[in-house]
């Protein structure tokens, strides 16, 4: 019976179940449960140090749990025997610094997984290339070198390259707070034409605005645990002062 | 002061120079590609999170680079005899020098490997690449960039190091030149000539070298600028 509730109710692609871990003495994750469906845009909130970045590293296994059990488009990542590379092929994941090879051309940059780790063909994955670079609006900068690109330029590439994965999740912390306002928006058009594609998403944000507009779930991370989650309405109405609190700072 | 200067009878013997050069050319082209594996090799072996790796490796490099060159090459000369093993002379230069050489690239090469960022790894974990192929494609390729002029300099250093396997009577360059001095009596002609024969060697290599770097960094190559 189970069996057949389980085929037709599709399970989450990601999914937290009372993860814990700390750094020596710290507690970082104290309790961390929140699941993510196909689709959708999970948008992780609180302030520094409340634990963001650790649990959207913990979904990519970027850091091991002490405790809990998470499970990511079918990998049990809590699993010691977790197939590693299985997993990120599943997982875009993009971080604050962009990180893009600088010996490498963009397009270089983003062929370079596919062939390598999927044996793609040259070919093939230079018109893949071409593709994700035009979702991100940088078809001209093909045979650039990252250091000829903006700041906002190439965290679109980097973008572009995790998506030349087709990841069926994609993870992103903080990427546009190492940008100017100006070069924040075309990043942010970038994920929202994502989340409209339909792409799942867990992303880590200080941008409220943004968090409203493209959120079907928020998270409110305050010490370790989750203080609040909901639609994206709790962001105007919170119901816990520290929410509050945080969304009036605008912090 | 009676400076008497007669090089005609040194420039009579321009064949064995000529040899003699080719050999020291010989020896560095071996030391230098030989010198790099083992440079990759003892780089990834010191970053090894294996504490026996990590630590014979460091052993290797402290105890050549704490070490003159010339006793390196009596070691293994005299060690090779007394395993009652014969090769020639230039079989162990070439030898003692790739294992001299071998411990400075792999220190210049480990400074490299440490430069690349944290983050430069991580994005390639999480696009799935394998250890192996990350320190490919991620790793190694910008370390050496980075650390290419040191390391060529290392290796025009070996090159001139090299005239000390003059003395297990390797047959370059010095040992030429201490052939044909002893038989000329014009020492100092010789070592002129001699002098200015490295300094070509030097140049040739430097422009190998250079070179090279056009060929295997297509992003210094089109940018011009150091990585
Ligand atoms: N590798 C680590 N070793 C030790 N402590 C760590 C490590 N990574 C994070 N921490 C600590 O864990 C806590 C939570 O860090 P985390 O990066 O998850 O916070 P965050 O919510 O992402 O904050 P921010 O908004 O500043 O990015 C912080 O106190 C941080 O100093
Ligand atoms: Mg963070």
């Amino acid at each position: 019976m189970h069996k057949t509730l389980n085929s037709t109710t599709p399970s989450p692609v990601v999914s937290l179940k009372n993860v814990h871990k700390s750094f020596g003495t710290l507690k970082v994750l104290d309790g961390v449960s929140f699941e993510v469906d196909r689709g959708e845009v999970l948008v992780l909130i609180g302030r520094s140090g409340s634990g963001k970045s650790t649990a959207l590293r913990c979904i990519d296994r970027f850091e091991t749990i002490d405790s809990g059990e998470i499970v990511v488009c079918g990998h049990r990542v809590s699993d010691p025997k977790l197939d590693l590379r299985a997993l990120r092929q599943d997982v875009g994941i993009v971080f604050q610094s962009y990180n893009l090879f600088p010996h490498l051309t963009i397009e270089e940059n983003i062929t370079l997984a596919p062939c390598s780790v999927k044996g793609m063909s040259r070919t093939h994955a230079k018109e893949e290339a071409r593709r994700v670079l035009a979702q991100v609006g940088l078809e001209d900068k093909l045979h650039q070198y990252p250091e000829q690109l903006s700041g906002g330029q190439q965290q679109r590439a980097a973008i572009a390259r995790s998506l030349a994965m087709q990841p069926k999740v994609m993870l992103f912390d903080e990427v546009t707070s190492a940008l100017d306002p100006e070069l924040t928006g075309e990043v942010l058009k970038v994920i929202e034409a994502l989340a409209a594609d339909g792409m799942t998403m867990v992303m880590v944000t200080h941008e409220m605005g943004f968090a409203r507009g493209i959120a079907d779930r928020v998270v409110f991370m305050h010490r370790g645990k989750v203080h609040e989650t909901g639609l994206a309405t709790i962001l105007t109405s919170p119901a816990t002062p520290e929410l509050a609190q945080f969304v009036g700072t605008g912090l | 002061m009676n400076l008497n200067l007669d090089f005609a009878v040194i420039l009579e013997r321009w064949p064995t120079f000529v040899d003699g050069a080719l050999l020291t050319l010989q020896l560095a082209f071996i030391a230098t590609v030989l010198g790099t594996a083992i440079g990759v090799l003892g780089a990834i072996g010191r970053r090894s999170s294996h504490p026996i790796v990590s630590r014979l490796c460091g052993i290797y490099v402290e105890a050549i680079r704490n070490t003159p060159l010339l006793v390196q090459i009596f070691l293994v000369y005299f060690g090779l005899a007394s395993l009652g093993v014969k090769f020639s002379a230039f079989t162990v230069a070439a030898a003692a020098l790739t294992i001299n050489v071998g411990a400075y690239t792999t220190e210049i090469i480990r400074a490299g490997f440490d430069s690349i960022p944290r983050g430069q790894i991580e994005a390639a974990e999480g696009l799935a690449l394998s250890r192996a192929q990350i320190y490919w494609h991620v790793v190694m390729w910008p370390a050496i960039e980075k650390v290419y002029p040191s390391l060529t300099s290392q290796f025009v250093l070996l090159m001139l190091a090299s005239s000390v396997t003059s003395q297990i009577s390797a047959e370059e360059l010095t040992a030429v030149a201490n052939y044909v001095q002893s038989d000329t009596y014009r020492a100092f002609e010789t070592y002129i000539l001699v002098a200015l024969v490295y300094i070509v060697l030097s140049l040739i290599m430097r422009a190998g070298f250079w070179l090279l770097g056009f060929v295997i960094f297509p992003r210094r190559r089109r940018l011009g600028t150091p990585l």
